[in-house]
């Protein structure tokens, strides 16, 4: 029992660092969207994270940053000794698969692939969506609160982060707007403001309507994403079966574990 | 036909529809079952639970059947049928225009089959064109630009090549270039959805219409800042629609931005048969309307009768030249056969 409880606990370990691992395109944790399909924690130091995209055909790129994002994450917990990370039924799974447990560095395999090149631009691009979005639900936030225009584009970081939001929306979306702003160097100190645009400029008072509709088409798109990934990702498990030695932790987090009362309905 | 609960007539030009063989006779590899797999998941995660077809129907569906859920249980009028050859996947091609202009023989005045080319066959490709145009008088293409072939994982339709074809296109008047942008894979740097080369291709011909079909999805936001700049790019909102069912609301917000950004005269309603039938997917738009916050928010635009009307049909039928009234009439004349039980 103890060792089936430690084992459990490591697994939790593992399964809370994926938080930090989202999908570039949706800007959601891989965890919340159901793409991790299983974690093997052996003799309490080796690591294995099997993952799963919605379809056969998601991006390549994605998949090859969220597979590194994996093995980034799991390899920082300090019990960990060896990790392995394995994207299953994928257009790319094989060559994903190959480079992301070489130990070489990502830009390294990324390049062999796409003529020396560097995802930096495509990976820029998501980022400022991503930053959009978080920073969407921030402000109608505060719009909610009561705030104007002129309150809101004047706000500093001191003064955002003494307000008291209570939408479960901004309170998830309000640290992961901070995590960005800051490590953009978009803002630093407490009396910087706390809404630059992505490009770092001040919006204006009279320009705040036209900019919050800018982000609302940014989200738009990604939550039409979002819906059609979940959906796809949910079908698409039907498909997992439980390995041999029962029920994972995964497996009961993300529901593949049927009821008693439906197993005694099967007889 | 789609009747109102008031007895309008509302013509139906369903705008993107297929007649595919993803049957595993015809999967010529993995990819060819993947991609076929694909599709049910998507046609078993936004349909309506009633709804739902056995796979082995899904795979390969006959003749019958399409004319059936089109027009007889379902409301269209005349069905847009899209050739994708994916000959990298299955044997005979994924659904060819010799299969669907076989199947379209029987009912001529309904159906109007596109072709496809691949820019990378070169010289073939145009050679393909011009046999399209005489065997087939086809008035439109379909363009798929994340087709593997060989090496090539993918292509833009701003590609020199492309443009030799669009060149030969304009000249023979197959004026109606349908855009489906799956996932291109390499180069890996790129995004792999991205929409820009539509921009490109749209300036550099402007005497082609550009219908970009999902609405560039999963780029909508690029695709509504392009479609505002070229007068000559359509959204068709094939994968859109099923929305309505599952997720009313942000159906109400991808409209309501479309509407904004494209306008009601460059939207084009399509099934995306056989992933979705048109029958509840018409039903329920006709019912539709976008929440008044979400319309608020984009200048009161709204989906009234007369957009809707547009959204349904009229819109496709001016790209195709269709006089409706008179296919109206045309129609009237010949009347859905319902086949003896």
């Amino acid at each position: 029992m103890l060792v089936a409880n430690l084992k459990a606990e490591l697994e939790t370990d593992v399964w809370e660092c994926l938080d930090a691992v989202t999908d570039p395109e949706l800007d959601e944790p891989i965890t919340d969207m159901g793409f991790v399909e299983r974690i093997e924690v052996t003799d309490a130091k080796k690591v294995r994270v099997e993952f799963r995209l919605p379809t056969y055909w998601c991006s390549p790129n994605f998949a090859f940053l969220m597979a590194f994002g994996i093995r980034k994450e799991v390899t920082s917990i300090p019990w960990v000794v060896e990790a392995e990370v394995q994207l299953n039924d994928h257009c790319f799974g094989e060559k994903v698969n190959e480079g992301v447990n070489s130990g070489r560095a990502y830009h390294q395999i990324f390049a062999e692939y796409c003529d020396g090149a560097r995802l930096d631009e495509v990976v820029d691009t998501f980022l400022a969506k991503a930053f959009d979005r978080r920073q969407e639900t921030v402000l109608l936030g505060l719009q909610a609160l009561g705030h104007d225009a002129e309150d809101i584009v004047s706000m500093s970081l001191g003064q955002l982060r003494r307000v008291v939001f209570s939408g479960e929306e901004e309170l998830r979306q309000l640290p992961r707007y901070l995590d960005l702003l800051l490590s953009q160097g978009l803002a630093s100190e407490p009396h910087d403001l706390a809404f630059p645009s992505w490009d770092g400029d001040e919006i204006a008072p009279h320009e705040l309507r036209a900019h919050l509709a800018k982000l609302r088409s940014t989200r738009i798109n990604m939550e039409f994403n979002g819906a059609l990934c979940r959906g796809l990702a949910k079908t698409r498990y039907k498909e997992v079966e439980i390995g041999p030695d029962g029920p994972t932790l995964i497996d009961f987090i993300e529901g593949r574990v049927p009821s008693r009362e439906k197993l005694a309905a099967r007889g | 036909m789609f009747k109102t609960p008031d007895g309008k007539e509302i013509f139906v030009l369903d705008g993107h529809t297929h007649f595919w063989d993803g049957s595993p006779e015809n999967q010529a590899n993995v990819h060819g079952k993947q991609f076929i797999d694909c599709f049910y998941a998507y046609h078993t995660n936004l349909s309506p639970e009633d709804q739902l077809w056995e796979k082995a129907r899904f795979e390969k569906y006959s003749e019958d059947d399409i004319y059936r859920d089109l027009f007889v249980d379902g409301p269209d009028d005349m069905a847009i049928i899209q050739s994708t050859y994916l000959n990298d996947f299955y044997k005979n091609g994924f659904s060819s225009i010799e299969r669907s202009s076989s199947m379209a023989q029987r009912h001529p005045e309904r159906f109007i089959v596109n072709g496809s080319f691949d820019p990378r066959d070169g010289e073939k490709a145009l050679e393909y064109i011009h046999y399209m145009k005489e065997n087939f008088d086809i008035k439109g293409v379909k363009m798929y630009t994340a087709e593997w072939s060989g090496d090539s994982k993918g292509w833009a339709l701003n590609d020199p090549a492309a443009y030799k074809c669009f060149e030969l296109c304009e000249k023979l008047g197959i004026k109606n270039i349908h855009v489906h942008k799956g996932p291109t894979i390499i180069p890996l740097s790129k995004d792999a959805f991205d929409v820009h080369d539509v921009d490109h291709a749209a300036t550099d011909f402007q005497g082609l219409n550009w219908i970009i079909e999902h609405c560039g999805l999963p780029r909508l936001d690029d695709f509504c800042w392009i479609a505002t700049q070229e007068t000559n790019v359509y959204g068709g909102l094939a994968v859109a629609m099923p929305f309505i069912h599952s997720r009313p609301r942000y159906f109400g917000e991808v409209i309501a931005e479309l509407l904004w950004w494209v306008g009601e005269d460059k939207l084009l309603f399509g099934s995306d048969y056989a992933i979705w039938t048109p029958q509840w997917l018409v039903e329920k738009f006709w019912d539709y309307q976008i929440p008044e916050d979400i319309s608020a928010e984009r200048g009161g635009v709204q989906l009234t009768d007369d957009v809707k009307e547009k959204i349904l049909g009229l819109n496709a039928a001016k790209l195709y030249n269709i006089d409706v009234a008179a296919k109206k009439a045309e129609l009237a004349g010949a009347p859905v056969q319902i086949a003896a039980e």
